[in-house]
């Protein structure tokens, strides 16, 4: 459904940060972006929905295609109009607007109040936290009440794929299981593609379908989720996980050549 | 105490005119972080416009006001398209230097089309009078606070009821989250001028119905500066009630202080002096956005 192919990032004309990404994402999937700062990862979301062109970043070769459609060039407002959604880093609530407020700015561009109104119900169905708090104003909500808002605001929008990035910033892990866990059910009962952009590999990959590594603003390995999970280099470098009980041995002292050869 | 009761109801409807320039300012700031220094110009050419349609035109006053406001309207989307909007993402300090540039040009364009002569209609608002046991309220304080008035309330619904209103507020909160619920930013911004342009020239026919109109109309702006930093820089609420605050003071101030200094000019210093004090003490004025900070 959507096909990044070799896209090129450079920011005000001169920092090159994203260096020939390709990614498909099917209908209905979860894929994961990993990878450590800096890699690239939400230069990557923002050149899909387009909000690189408010931050003065340009799609300087490669072309991005949303079922069939060349979408890159266009400005984010037109994106989301196509039936991306993003959720940005960092709980982006409207701080001054009360959660019914919130989510009614994510159905924005829909007609249909019916729809909508049976949508913010679907929404308070998978967060029913925020169904009590439906009038407070939305600065005041917890850590993990302001992650649900944003990812239920994305959902009001009705996207065909949904942008996520680092929804376990910052929360709690029991917290994180709780978010990752709605995620899931999101896409598996509204079919709705998932582009999970993540530092959190054991979270995204519990979930994802496939995953991707980014360093250096290229993709250096992907595969299968549950693939990747077992791959010993990801284990170390991602989840901060050695093989538990075997004899150190070669692999500590191998540990810098095979960082390297990744990034080379 | 009848004659401070006076002063305060004609000061109270003062106030209320004050507020509605004000919030035209609050909007555009709030909207697209713009600040416009030209919102006092906004007043003049309302004035202007209120005689040539009270008097050029013979028009009765909600025909004025009619017409005045979908002049305005037309006036506002001409100035965002022409001078604001090449200027997004520009640095702040371009774009104040563009809305003075705009002052000047509206100052210079009223002075072309109406000349540089007083202009009054003083007596073709129509009259009304309304009496609170000793005290009556003039009949241009009567209108002045009737279509304030409503101008008000009907900007509170319009914001709190409406798509629009709602995209509004939103855009002046996080910019990027607007956009990516597909809201043009453009749209917003242009809207936000419409309504500063609308309501600066409904405050300029409203004064000018009192004081007849001149140049020097366009000093309301700073009245509503004074009006906006006094309830805090993004509050319409603040702006309502500063601006009545303003007005009633300065109308106390000319009743009680202008006799007892020769020259009289005390009365428009005054508010502006409480305005400092108030600074002093809070620097975000009395309503100004409190930053949610979580603990």
């Amino acid at each position: 459904m959507l096909q990044i192919n070799n896209i090129e990032v450079v920011y005000m004309k001169v920092i090159e940060v994203l260096r020939g990404v390709s990614l498909n994402v099917s209908r209905g999937k979860i894929i994961a972006l990993l990878g450590a700062n800096g890699a690239g990862k939400t230069t990557t979301l923002k050149a899909i929905s387009g909000l690189l062109k408010t931050e003065e970043g340009e799609i300087t070769d490669g072309s991005i295609y949303l079922a069939g459609e060349r979408i890159d060039g266009y400005g984010p407002e037109d994106i989301a109009g196509m039936g991306i959604s993003q959720v940005m880093e960092g709980r982006r609530v409207l701080e001054h607007l009360t959660v019914e407020e919130n989510l009614m700015v994510g159905a924005y561009l829909r007609k249909d109040r019916a729809g909508v109104k049976k949508d913010m119900d679907m929404v308070f169905d998978y967060f029913p936290g925020l169904k009590r708090l439906r009038r407070q104003t939305s600065g005041y909500l917890s850590g993990g009440e302001q992650q649900m808002l944003v990812i239920g605001r994305a959902l009001m929008g009705r996207p065909k794929l949904m942008l996520l990035d680092e929804p376990s910033l910052g929360l709690a892990p029991l917290m994180v299981q709780e978010i990752y866990g709605i995620i899931k059910g999101i896409n598996s009962e509204q079919k709705m593609a998932i582009l999970l952009v993540e530092q959190n590999a054991r979270a995204a990959l519990g979930i994802a379908d496939t995953g991707h590594i980014m360093e250096n603003g290229k993709i250096v390995m992907g595969g299968p989720a549950e693939e990747l999970r077992d791959n010993d280099d990801i284990r170390e470098f991602y989840m901060g996980l050695s093989t538990v009980g075997s004899r150190k041995s070669y692999r500590d002292i191998k540990h810098y050549r095979r960082r390297k050869r990744w990034i080379a | 105490m009848t004659y401070f009761l006076q002063l305060v109801v004609t000061g109270f409807s003062l106030g209320i005119v004050y507020a509605l320039v004000a919030i035209g300012f609050v909007i555009i700031l709030k909207c697209s972080e713009v600040f416009n220094i030209a919102q006092g110009h906004f007043v003049l050419i309302g004035g202007y416009l209120g005689y040539t349609f009270l008097v050029a035109f013979h028009l009765p006053i909600w025909a004025c006001l009619l017409m005045a406001m979908a002049t305005a309207a037309v006036m506002g989307l001409l100035i965002e398209r022409l001078t604001l909007r090449p200027l997004v993402g520009q640095p702040v300090l371009a774009v104040i230097m563009m809305t003075i540039a705009l002052a000047s040009i509206l100052e210079g364009l009223a002075t072309l089309i109406w000349g540089g002569e007083y202009k009054t209609y003083h007596g073709l608002l129509p009259t009304l009078s309304l009496h609170i046991g000793e005290i009556s309220v003039p009949s241009e304080s009567l209108i002045g606070l009737i279509v304030s008035g409503a101008a008000v309330t009907i900007l509170m619904l319009f914001f709190h009821y409406t798509k629009i209103g709602l995209a509004m507020r939103a855009t002046a909160e996080d910019l990027q989250v607007v956009q990516s619920a597909g809201i043009k930013a453009t749209r917003v911004y242009a809207l936000s001028w419409v309504i500063a342009s609308v309501v600066g020239v409904i405050g300029g026919i409203l004064l000018g119905g009192v004081s007849g109109v001149m140049i020097p109309l366009a000093n309301v702006g700073i009245k509503a500066f004074a009006v906006v930093l006094l309830g805090g820089l993004e509050s319409i609420g603040g702006a309502i009630v500063a601006g009545i605050i303003l007005g009633i003071l300065e109308n106390v101030a000319a009743g009680y202080l202008d006799p007892l200094l020769p020259g009289g000019g005390l009365a428009n210093v005054f508010p502006f002096i409480v305005m400092i004090v108030v600074l002093i003490f809070k620097p975000h004025g009395l309503f100004g956005q409190v930053r949610i900070e979580r603990i």
